[in-house]
C-alpha cells in the first residue's frame, strides 16, 4: 500500500507492507506518483540500483535518492520495483520507460529525499512502514 | 499559530525567547495576520536553528516563512567561525541558489500587447521546462568544471549574454571559492544536459507589466516606469545543486556526531565551518551557486533570441538577479565589531542597503533591488534593501508568497483547466505542459504576497518600489 502524507510546502511518501522490502517498493511507487501518473508508466526497461547504510531509515533515504538520481540522468520514470535488503545492503531493480510529456501526466520533479519525517519501522500489527518527505 | 509561542515586540516583530538549548532568541517578522496564519512548526524550526553552535544575534524567520525541513523556508541565520560556528546543507536547501532574475524588455504595454500571443508561444517552445527536459547546451566534464568556477562569466564568455549583464548579478555573477573537485561525479552527471532548463514546480518564466510605482526616485534608478514590460525568471541549480545537497546532508550527519553536536532533527545536519567537511561543502555549494547563475544567464540568452525574432524593437537588459538558497560569507557588525559571518538564507533574499561597494553604481546610492516572486495570478514586487536591515536580519528579506496549502490539497481543490480559464479571463496567459502542475501551483495555494510584502516593508527589511502583474506565465 502506498500513500502521500501532508507537508505544507512539499509532500510525504509512504509505503506500508508485510515486509521491509515491499514497504520500500511501495514507497518508491508513491515517489513516482508525486512526479506523474504511475499507471501510465510502462515497465519496459530495467535499471539496477544499489546502496548501503547503517540504519534502515538512512537506507530508505538512500534508496529514494538513488531512484531520483537514476530518473534524472536517464530521463526515465519507474513504475515497478523489486527490492532486496541484506543487512546494511540494498540491491534492487526498477522498471520504467523514458519520460513522455504527452502520456505521463507529469506534475513536478522531485529534487531529493529529505530526512524530515524519515521513519522505517515495523508496526504493532506486523506491517512495515517506510516514509519521508521529498523536496519538490 | 498558537500566539502563546511568541511575544509581540512591535507591529511586525515577534520574539521567541531564548530557552532550553537555544543559544540566542528567535525572531519572526510579520503582521498580525501573517503570524496568525503561520504554522506552529515554523516556531519549532526557528528554535532548533537557535540551538546550533556559533549562531550570532538571533535565529530569524521572514514574513513568508513556512514549515520546511530542518530550517524553515524563509529562515535566516548567521554563524561565526571564531565561535565554533557551523554550516548546514539543510540550512541552504537542495535547490542551491534558486533565485529570481528580472529583465527589462524596453517595451511598453502598448508595444507588447499585439505581440503577446506570439511571444508566449515562442518562449514556451524555446525554454526547456518540466520533468525530464534537457537543455541545448551540452557540456563535457572539463567544460562543466570551468562553468562551476566561473558562473555567469562562463556563460557570457561562451556568447550567452553581454558583459554588462554581470554587474547586475549578486557577487557580480560568480561565487568565489568554488572547487569542482568537491562536487561528486553523480552531481556533475546530473548537469551535463540540464544547463538552460527552467525546471518545474514553482519555477517559472513570466512576462509582467509594471502596475504601480511606490517610490518614483528609486524606481527611476532601477529603470522602472509604470506600464513597462519586464520579464522574470525563477529557477535554480537544477540536478547538480540537488545532488550536492543530498551528498553533503548525508556526510554532515556524521560530521555533527563527530563534533558532538546534538541534532533535534537530522535535517539540521551540519559541520563546523573550520572542519574539512564544512570547507568542502562551502566549495561545493559555491559550485551550485555558479551553476544556478550560469543557468539563469543561458535562459536570458534564449529569451533575447526570442525577443530579437518577434519583437526586434525590444532591448532585453538585466535589472538584477538574486539568489534565495545560499550560505554567503559576509562582513557584518556585531556588538560594535566587524566580523566575517556565514549567513544562511533558506528561501530568503539578500537585501543590502545603500553604499555597498558590491552593488552596481546606478543602484549604490539607493540599495539592492529585492525581487519578490508572486504566484501566476497575483503580483510580484520589486523592493529595495534598507540600511536599518543590517540590524534586523543581517540584510535579508522575504523571497516570495510562500505556500499555505500542500500540493495534494491544491490538486483536490483546483481544476487546472478552470485555473487557466480564470487567469485568461484576468488577462494572464498560462503556457504549461503539465495540467497537474498548474493545479498544484494555483494562486490560491499560496499566501497573499501583498500581505507578505507589506510586512516586509513595515518591518523595515526592505522598502516597496514597484508592483508587477503577470501577463504571460510559462510553467514547467
Amino acid at each position: 500500500m502506498w500513500e502521500h502524507f501532508h507537508h505544507q510546502a512539499d509532500i510525504g511518501i509512504r509505503g506500508v507492507a508485510p515486509t521491509l522490502e515491499k514497504a520500500f517498493e511501495d514507497a518508491a511507487f508513491a515517489l513516482t506518483a508525486v512526479i506523474c501518473s504511475p499507471a501510465m508508466v510502462k515497465p519496459l526497461h530495467r535499471v539496477k540500483v544499489s546502496c548501503e547504510a547503517d540504519e534502515h531509515d538512512l537506507l530508505f533515504a538512500d534508496w529514494i535518492n538513488a531512484l531520483i538520481y537514476e530518473m534524472d540522468i536517464r530521463k526515465m520514470l519507474f513504475s515497478r520495483f523489486e527490492v532486496r535488503i541484506k543487512g546494511h545492503q540494498l540491491t534492487a531493480f526498477a522498471w520504467g520507460e523514458p519520460v513522455d510529456p504527452d502520456r505521463h501526466e507529469l506534475a513536478v520533479e522531485v529534487k531529493a529525499a529529505t530526512y524530515m519525517e524519515l521513519k522505517v519501522f515495523q508496526r504493532p500489527d506486523g506491517q512495515w512502514l517506510a516514509q519521508c518527505v521529498v523536496d519538490v | 499559530m498558537d500566539r502563546k509561542l511568541v511575544k509581540r515586540r512591535g507591529d511586525t516583530k515577534w520574539l521567541i525567547e531564548r530557552s532550553g538549548k537555544m543559544l540566542v532568541d528567535g525572531v519572526i517578522y510579520g503582521s498580525e495576520q501573517i503570524i496568525a496564519e503561520m504554522d506552529d512548526m515554523v516556531v519549532q524550526q526557528v528554535r532548533d536553528v537557535a540551538a546550533l553552535p556559533g549562531i550570532v544575534e538571533a535565529s530569524y524567520a521572514m514574513p513568508d516563512a513556512h514549515w520546511g525541513y530542518g530550517f524553515c523556508i524563509g529562515g535566516v541565520a548567521a554563524f561565526d567561525p571564531g565561535q565554533g560556528g557551523i554550516v548546514s546543507a539543510g540550512g541552504v536547501g537542495f535547490d542551491i541558489s534558486c533565485g529570481v532574475r528580472t529583465l527589462h524588455t524596453g517595451l511598453t504595454e502598448e508595444e507588447f500587447m499585439p505581440l503577446r500571443e506570439a511571444l508566449a508561444e515562442a518562449l514556451f517552445h524555446t525554454i526547456p521546462a518540466g520533468v525530464g527536459s534537457t537543455g541545448k547546451v551540452k557540456l563535457s566534464a572539463s567544460q562543466l568544471d570551468e562553468l562551476l568556477v566561473q558562473g555567469a562569466h562562463w556563460a557570457v564568455e561562451k556568447g550567452y549574454g553581454e558583459l554588462d549583464d554581470l554587474r547586475f548579478i549578486e557577487t557580480n555573477g560568480r561565487a568565489p571559492g568554488a572547487d569542482p573537485a568537491k562536487v561528486s561525479n553523480e552531481a556533475k552527471k546530473r548537469q551535463f544536459d540540464e544547463m538552460g532548463t527552467l525546471g518545474s514546480g514553482n519555477h517559472y518564466l513570466e512576462i509582467q507589466k509594471v502596475d504601480e510605482i511606490f517610490d518614483p526616485d528609486i524606481a527611476r534608478a532601477f529603470g522602472i516606469a509604470a506600464g513597462d514590460i519586464k520579464l522574470s525568471i525563477h529557477c535554480g541549480s537544477r540536478g547538480l545543486g540537488h545532488q550536492i545537497g543530498t551528498d553533503y546532508l548525508k556526510q554532515m550527519i556524521a560530521s555533527a556526531k563527530l563534533a558532538g553536536i546534538e541534532l533535534p532533527e537530522r535535517e539540521l545536519a551540519c559541520a563546523p565551518l573550520n572542519s574539512p567537511v564544512g570547507q568542502s561543502y562551502l566549495a561545493a555549494m559555491r559550485c551550485g551557486i555558479n551553476c544556478a547563475l550560469a543557468n539563469r544567464q543561458i535562459l536570458t540568452h534564449l529569451v533575447r533570441e526570442v525577443f530579437d525574432h518577434i519583437a526586434p524593437k525590444a532591448a532585453v537588459k538585466l535589472l538584477y538577479d538574486v539568489s534565495h538558497n545560499t550560505c554567503q560569507e559576509e562582513e557584518h557588525t556585531v556588538d560594535g565589531k566587524k566580523k566575517r559571518l556565514f549567513v544562511h538564507r533558506k528561501g530568503a533574499t539578500r537585501a543590502w542597503g545603500p553604499d555597498r561597494s558590491e552593488l552596481p553604481s546606478e543602484y549604490r546610492k539607493f540599495g539592492q533591488p529585492v525581487l519578490i516572486g508572486g504566484t501566476m495570478g497575483t503580483a510580484s514586487y520589486i523592493l529595495v534593501g534598507t540600511e536599518e536591515n543590517e540590524k534586523l536580519s543581517f540584510g535579508s528579506a522575504c523571497h516570495g508568497a510562500g505556500r499555505n496549502m500542500s500540493r495534494r490539497e491544491a490538486t483536490k481543490r483546483y481544476n487546472a483547466r478552470e485555473v487557466i480559464g480564470r487567469l485568461a479571463h484576468q488577462g494572464i496567459l498560462i503556457r504549461s505542459r503539465s495540467l497537474r502542475g498548474v493545479a498544484e501551483e494555483a494562486p490560491g495555494a499560496y499566501k497573499d504576497v501583498s500581505e507578505v510584502v507589506e510586512s516586509t516593508h513595515n518591518a523595515g527589511l526592505a522598502r516597496k518600489v514597484a508592483k508587477l502583474v503577470p501577463l504571460v506565465c510559462i510553467k514547467g
